[in-house]
């Protein structure tokens, strides 16, 4: 007998995920919404509720398309927080959770701040950031930040904890330091996670800004479409759910980026199943 | 590599303290596979990580050339691509990706890889996985392979080919080998010498050696004796 090896046929090899075309997925999500914004015009009319309580639909489609300027470049606003925010939101949260993941005694030490951090009324604080940092956007973007590092920090820490005893004891006996077993192992292992804690944190984000907008004055024309809300929903309650939809709208988009960008940086993540047996 | 009086003994969780070897003496040489057979749980895990420096062991002498190990499970990183998961140990030693894949590119066609260097772990087969990461242990270049039940995780006729496989790998590219193994067939198949351990604590029942030539059938005598014998020694040793 010789020693041979038998290659598998391509059409054995694990199938690969396929996706549903774009317009079939949309479809459900959309008839929902349809439904649901036809039970509110339907409940609005019938009802007789006061329209500054509660505007119809078509009254808020109606006042985002006449939105124009306080409508957009509050929106450029906030939409400029929201990303800025995140992004320092990302960083602070993965760069704590490696920090936390390499120095145990810096996670005994800084986890319950981190959780007692998230139960801080944002107004309290909200002073002190302006006196510190002027009524610009960098006391806006840390507000962002303290809210939405959260999810990114626990995800990733749970994440980078939770490779497996025996892959690390692989790598000690390949001879890799605990740099290499950290970049070569954990970190690939932890990215999938960190990008879910991102998601999370893209969700809560818009909400994020519309309480840093909230909690922090701004001077200047276009205080942001948060601010711009809160003016707006006891006079012109048509406008101030024109801009809460341009929000929800935009957080919607930015989850969903998102996720497009995980299927780039972690295509693994879909066909690891079958890879331990 | 020689070991001499191994005793080791761990924490269970319960915290009583379990001891899973009791005066381990074993020896090999460039060249030679010794395989250890035993039941579950017998502590042949723990002595391969011991030799290849993982754990400290409690007492005994060991003398070993550097060892690597190749675990029960495949391990392969799902991110890395077969030919990247086989180079692993060249990159870890300061090699360039490009460079490392290079290297490692003849052995992987040797191994019948040919042609699956950019293939995910989860589309190989159970049998081309346990390849890969055979041949991440040997690229080490450690001169004392301690592999654990390599083949324990395949079926009957994969594991076969792959025992034939491994002798012949093995005489390429000789080295000290430690195989760990449940399977007396196996270990009649391939090793040099047998080392039988007991039950827990794992203390050496007897030491059985084979020089016939290879490549060995299961329909050797020679096997068949070996196999039986070892077999006698197992049922003795649990049977105290």
């Amino acid at each position: 007998m010789s020693s041979r090896a038998v290659p598998l046929p391509a059409s054995t090899r694990a199938p690969r995920r396929r996706a549903r075309p774009l317009g079939s997925r949309l479809l459900a999500p959309f008839v929902l919404l349809l439904a649901l914004l036809g039970a509110w015009e339907l409940y609005v009319v019938l009802s007789g509720v006061q329209r500054e309580l509660l505007p119809a639909p078509h009254e808020v489609a109606s006042a985002i398309w006449h939105g124009g300027a306080p409508l957009w470049r509050n929106f450029a606003v906030t939409a400029e927080e929201v990303l800025l925010g995140l992004a320092l939101a990302l960083a602070v949260g993965f760069g704590l959770a490696v920090a936390m993941h390499l120095w145990p005694a810096l996670r005994r030490a800084a986890y319950p701040l981190a959780v007692g951090s998230q139960a801080v009324p944002i107004p309290v604080i909200g002073v002190l950031l302006v006196f510190w940092w002027g009524f610009g956007i960098f006391p806006k973007l840390v507000v962002i930040a303290l809210i939405c590092f959260f999810p990114v920090l626990v995800t990733t820490v749970d994440a980078l904890s939770s490779v497996e005893e025996d892959q690390l004891k692989l790598m000690r006996t390949l001879d890799a330091s605990r740099w290499q077993a950290f970049r070569l192992a954990e970190l690939p292992a932890a990215l999938p996670a960190a990008l879910s804690g991102a998601r999370v944190a893209l969700a809560v984000g818009v909400i994020g800004a519309f309480i840093a907008e909230v909690a922090t004055p701004t001077t200047g024309a276009y205080p942001g479409l948060g601010r711009q809300i809160m003016t707006d929903v006891n006079l012109q309650a048509a406008r101030a759910y024109a801009g809460t939809a341009v929000l929800v709208a935009f957080a919607l988009l930015c989850f969903h980026s998102l996720a497009l960008v995980e299927r780039r940086l972690a295509p693994w993540r879909g066909r690891a199943a079958g890879a331990h047996q | 590599m020689r070991a001499q009086g191994l005793s080791h003994s761990y924490r269970d969780a319960h915290g009583r303290s379990v001891q899973a070897l009791d005066e381990v003496s074993l020896e090999v040489r460039t060249g030679e596979l010794l395989a250890v057979v035993g039941p579950s749980g017998c502590g042949k895990t723990t002595l391969l990580e011991l030799i290849c420096g993982l754990q400290d062991p409690d007492g005994g002498s060991l003398q070993a050339a550097p060892a690597v190990l190749m675990p029960q499970r495949d391990l392969l990183l799902p991110w890395l691509d077969a030919l990247d998961n086989a180079s692993l140990a060249l990159r870890i030693a300061g090699a360039s990706r490009a460079q490392a894949r290079r290297s490692a590119h003849a052995m992987f066609a040797e191994l019948g890889l040919d042609g699956f260097e950019k293939a995910a772990p989860a589309e190989l087969s159970g049998g081309m996985r346990q390849r890969v990461a055979f041949l991440r242990t040997l690229l080490s270049g450690k001169p004392l392979l301690c592999l654990d039940e390599p083949f324990g995780a395949l079926d009957a006729i994969t594991r076969a080919e792959m025992q034939e496989w491994l002798a012949g790998a093995l005489v390429r590219e000789p080295r000290a080998v430690l195989l760990v193994t449940h399977d007396v067939e196996e270990a009649a198949l391939l090793a040099d010498a047998v080392v039988v351990l007991s039950p827990r604590p794992g203390r050496v029942l007897d030491r059985l050696v084979l020089d016939s030539p290879r490549p060995r059938r299961r329909s050797d005598e020679q096997v068949l004796a070996l196999r039986s014998r070892a077999l006698e020694v197992l049922a003795s040793g649990s049977g105290r």
